[in-house]
């Protein structure tokens, strides 16, 4: 205790980088651990999944009709066993379903991170440059931010058309409002800072001040509503999809697969719908735990 | 007080016109009309019939202004797939999406904020701590999977509850409920649970939170200090605070249960908007779509604009900066 | 005569608990204050000046506790009370003025509403005659047309009235003991002075034993009967008000004395105390002040005792004993 208290040799201790005490802080909470686990081992599944998955559910030559509904541990005439069943075309839902956080990852990540680009720059923009720029940025994101994501999906889809390309950019249209208006916030109060100030008056040009000033304080929140908005987008591309607005059947992501199964599901054959879906939440859940967790540590707020 | 509703009245309408022109320029533009208008097995004679009808043929502030009007006069042409207009299959269906928008929202508050304010109020509590990871379940399982979920378990297992549609209706002042019959309202019991489980964690996340910010305040502690009874500081100094965040949210939130009831109602097979939007779409039938999307930006419109009023009565330091 | 408030070896600590030691805002804290008496509680912020305050209401925020002492009120130990009982003590023997006026009235309920729950939670009274008791307690404190005050919302008033509100709020049940943590720092300095003379007539007329939490010297020099100087969580120096600013023997004191401008003759370089406050949870070990003391010595490393020298008392092994004024 009372060397623990002497600044003596307090003062001697090296601070720790920012980086390794927002990671230890991080791993203290155990369920966000658990979370980071979880989420990689699944990117691990998502990324080999041709080498590691029974079949490619995708290859129609490879699919037999006959073997059609079977349920879980079952064997198909090929010695293959179905571990989780089969759906209606006689697909392997465990293949079903590596490949399908496949497309259900890369549609997270790709929205969320084309939205961020957006809507940061977006943000920044109408910060840096202030009266017209800046009004009419936020009175469409203001304007947009008024209405639900799901409405704004379905309002694009309805002009677009169908398709996994189109639930795309239908998620980044209807979310690249939510960066803007966050980063706008931050970057206000970061513009009333002197070093801003000292930067404009050395006469560096605008878009450096933008990029190297601006934005890297900007840059926390960004992280924490991009890692969210991973999750909302793999949930909202599911419920498209489940809605026959995404994935078509012959490639079927988990939300298809899902909604292939709903037609069964009444006749008791559970698998088809039931496997796809804790795949699906179990993925929403981790990306949400480390979301979390990463808001509670990125929080200034929250730094003592 | 009036100017403030005036200045609010003028700005709805500003929202109205701005999104007219990004629906018009969404379906007329970016989408092409001629494909999406006309009914792919019209003949020659009907395409050019169709084109001049919607005077496709004119130039695109003229289109503009003719959608303008057909909207003012409620008319957005007949739905493609039942051949009758299209404003008037949405509002047929009206009631039954409000109907479980409403319930919904009623659990969800009736679930949400007695379980947030516990949470908030207890913070280190085991309870309060599965209470909040509970929350994040609810906010991270896809509602349509456990639509899914719920009809095998209450339906195909159980037995317990019908599985879809509204079930028989009774009439009041000319619409149809459900609510009002017990077969109906063992049918909206799974759609209602539904469509309110992520409301209800989102309820509750935001009462805990407000609750939070308010506790460590001030005023709570004088009201502490002033020997109120604990009771009395909770219910009267912290409550109150808490309603004016908490009272938006779910105004807010009640539009949203609007556009996710799409889900549910696909789920259910609940004849809502939602059901008939998503068939709409699946079907390319325009007139549907575009009277969908008026229909509930102008909903969304009116609901802030209640907001706004409610959150004016809630709040005297708004109310009274009107007044003067 | 045995004061109405004795805090006698005063610890709170934050956090620990389970065997396991917190972090020690108050530590060891003991003083007095008499019926009658004003005791200026004088510290930077952070030096436990205002914990000290919450512990004597037990109003702590978890996970804030008293670890040991105790606080005796009118005879009876405040720890032993029930938290019933506590309640009943709040508000109408003991009450409570804070620091900032503008966040200690509840936004959403009018003037007349806060006055008269306060009224009602410790006298049955109907609500017109709670209502006839805060009119004439804004009165009292010098509110013009209260009737009208009392249906208005707290945003319509200014700093130096809210608090004033507030301070009628205190006096609604002539307490016996008022805590004031810092009711002056928010205001303007005409205002301030109006209302430490609000005090100073309340201690004098009514008997009432006030503690005054502050950091500056200049209001304790006006009001203050007593003064007791901390830092770091602990008392560093108490006596008469007089004798303490005029001869203080803590360097801490006089360091802090040094720093009001008054103090300095015109043209003089303001003194300062240097370097900073240390952290709660970084105390070097001994005398806390010692890494900022020009006096320091080795001895400095095991914490002084108290030492008592007539009516007061300091922790330090070689006290100023220069006068300053």
């Amino acid at each position: 205790m009372a060397d623990h208290n002497n600044p003596d040799t307090a003062t001697l201790l090296p601070e720790p980088s920012r980086l390794a005490k927002g990671i230890s802080d991080f791993f203290r909470s155990p369920a966000a651990a658990i979370g980071l686990i979880v989420l990689l081992i699944i990117c691990c599944l998502a990324l080999f999944a041709p080498w590691i998955s029974p079949q490619n559910p995708y290859d129609l030559m490879q699919l037999d009709i006959m073997d059609g509904r079977l349920p879980p541990g079952s064997e198909s005439m090929t010695g293959l066993v179905y571990q989780l069943g089969t759906d209606s075309q006689g697909r392997d839902i465990l293949s079903g379903i590596l490949y399908g956080l496949r497309t259900s990852l890369l549609v997270g990540v790709l929205s969320a991170f084309a939205a961020a680009i957006i809507g940061t720059t977006a943000g920044l923009f109408a910060a840096y440059m202030g009266r017209r720029t800046e009004t009419v940025i936020m009175r469409l994101v203001d304007l947009q931010l008024s209405f639900p994501t799901i409405l704004m999906a379905l309002m694009m889809l309805a002009i677009l058309g169908k398709g996994v390309t189109n639930v795309v950019i239908a998620l980044i249209i209807a979310e690249w409002a939510t960066y803007a208006r966050t980063v706008r916030a931050t970057a206000l109060v970061e513009r009333e800072k002197e070093y801003i100030e000292a930067a404009r008056m050395m006469r560096l040009p605008g878009w450096r001040i933008l990029f190297r000033h601006l934005l890297p304080n900007c840059l926390a929140p960004v992280i924490v509503i991009a890692t969210m908005q991973v999750a909302r987008a793999i949930g909202l591309e599911a419920t498209l999809s489940f809605l026959g607005l995404g994935a078509s059947v012959t490639e079927p992501s988990l939300g298809m697969l899902i909604s292939t199964g709903y037609q069964y599901l009444l006749t008791g054959l559970y698998w088809i719908s039931f496997f796809p879906g804790i795949a699906l939440l179990v993925t929403i859940v981790a990306i949400n735990l480390v979301g979390d967790r990463l808001r509670d540590v990125l929080n200034p707020r929250n730094a003592s | 007080m009036v100017t403030s509703i005036i200045r609010r009245l003028m700005q709805a309408m500003f929202v109205i016109l701005a999104m007219t022109i990004i629906v018009f320029i969404g379906v007329s533009v970016i989408g092409n009309p001629v494909d999406i208008l006309i009914n792919p097995d019209a003949n020659q004679a009907e395409r050019a019939r169709v084109i001049a009808h919607y005077g496709l043929d004119q130039p695109l502030w003229m289109q503009y202004l003719l959608f303008l009007k057909g909207l003012l006069q409620g008319d957005f042409g007949n739905s493609f797939v039942y051949g009758r207009p299209a404003l008037g299959l949405i509002l047929e269906r009206l009631p039954a999406t409000l109907e479980l928008a409403v319930t919904a929202l009623g659990i969800a508050i009736i679930f949400g904020l007695p379980l947030g304010l516990y949470a908030g109020l207890y913070p280190n509590r085991i309870s309060s701590k599965l209470i909040m990871s509970g929350s994040i379940l609810g906010f991270s399982l896809p509602t349509f999977w456990v639509g899914l979920m719920l009809i095998m378990v209450f339906s195909v297992e159980l037995g317990w509850l019908p599985t879809n549609g509204r079930g028989p209706t009774a009439e009041v002042m000319g619409i149809q409920w459900s609510f009002l019959t017990g077969e109906g309202l063992r049918h909206l019991l799974l759609p209602a649970f539904n469509l309110a489980l992520f409301k209800t964690s989102l309820i509750m996340r935001l009462t805990r939170a407000g609750i939070q910010e308010v506790l460590p305040q001030d005023y709570v502690k004088f009201a502490r200090a002033k020997g109120l009874r604990e009771q009395r500081v909770i219910a009267v100094h912290v409550l109150k605070n808490l309603m004016i965040p908490v009272v938006t949210i779910i105004g807010l939130e009640f539009g949203s249960l609007i556009a996710f009831s799409v889900v549910t109602e696909s789920i259910f097979a609940w004849p809502g908007m939602g059901k008939l939007i998503i068939d709409s779409i699946n079907l390319l039938d325009r007139p549907v779509i575009v009277a969908y999307l008026m229909m509930m930006v102008l909903l969304f419109v009116v609901l802030n604009f209640i907001i706004d009023v409610c959150y004016t009565i809630l709040d005297p330091r708004v109310r009274l900066d009107a007044k003067a | 005569m045995t004061p109405l408030l004795q805090v006698s070896n005063l610890v709170t600590e934050f956090g620990g608990g389970k065997g396991r030691p917190g972090l020690k805002a108050v530590n060891d804290v003991s003083f007095s204050v008499e019926r009658g008496r004003v005791l200026g509680l004088v510290g930077e912020s952070g030096s436990g000046k205002s914990v000290t305050g919450f512990s004597i209401m037990r109003l702590l925020e978890h996970p804030g506790r008293i670890a040991s002492g105790q606080v005796i009120f009118d005879g009876t130990d405040i720890a032993r009370l029930s938290d019933e009982e506590m309640r009943r003590l709040r508000g109408k023997r003991i009450a409570m003025v804070f620091q900032d006026p503008m966040m200690t009235l509840n936004p959403v309920l009018t003037i007349a509403t806060q006055m008269v729950e306060a009224v009602r939670a410790h006298d049955d009274v109907s609500k017109e005659v709670a209502r006839q008791r805060s009119r004439d307690a804004l009165g009292l404190v010098g509110i013009p047309s209260p009737e009208e005050r009392l249906s208005a919302y707290p945003h319509q008033f200014s700093g130096g009235m809210r608090q004033r509100v507030a301070i009628a709020i205190a006096l609604l049940h002539k307490p016996d003991l008022i805590i004031a943590d810092e009711p002056t720092t928010a205001l303007d300095v005409t205002i301030q002075s109006q209302i430490i003379s609000e005090f100073q007539k309340l201690a004098e007329q009514s008997n009432t034993a006030v503690v005054w939490i502050t950091h500056d010297l200049a209001v304790v020099s006006r009001l203050a009967d007593d003064i007791a100087v901390m830092y770091a969580g602990r008392l560093v120096e108490t006596g008469p008000v007089s004798k303490v600013l005029s001869t203080p023997r803590h360097p801490y004191t006089a360091g802090l004395i040094g720093s009001v401008p008054s103090q300095n003759r015109r043209g003089e370089r303001l003194r300062q105390i240097g370097g900073m406050t240390p952290a709660i949870n970084r105390l070097p070990e001994g005398c806390s002040f010692r890494t900022r003391c020009d006096l320091a010595t080795d001895g400095c490393r095991a914490m002084p005792a108290l030492l008592a020298e007539a009516d007061r008392s300091f922790r330090c092994i070689h006290p100023v004993t220069r006068e300053i004024a």
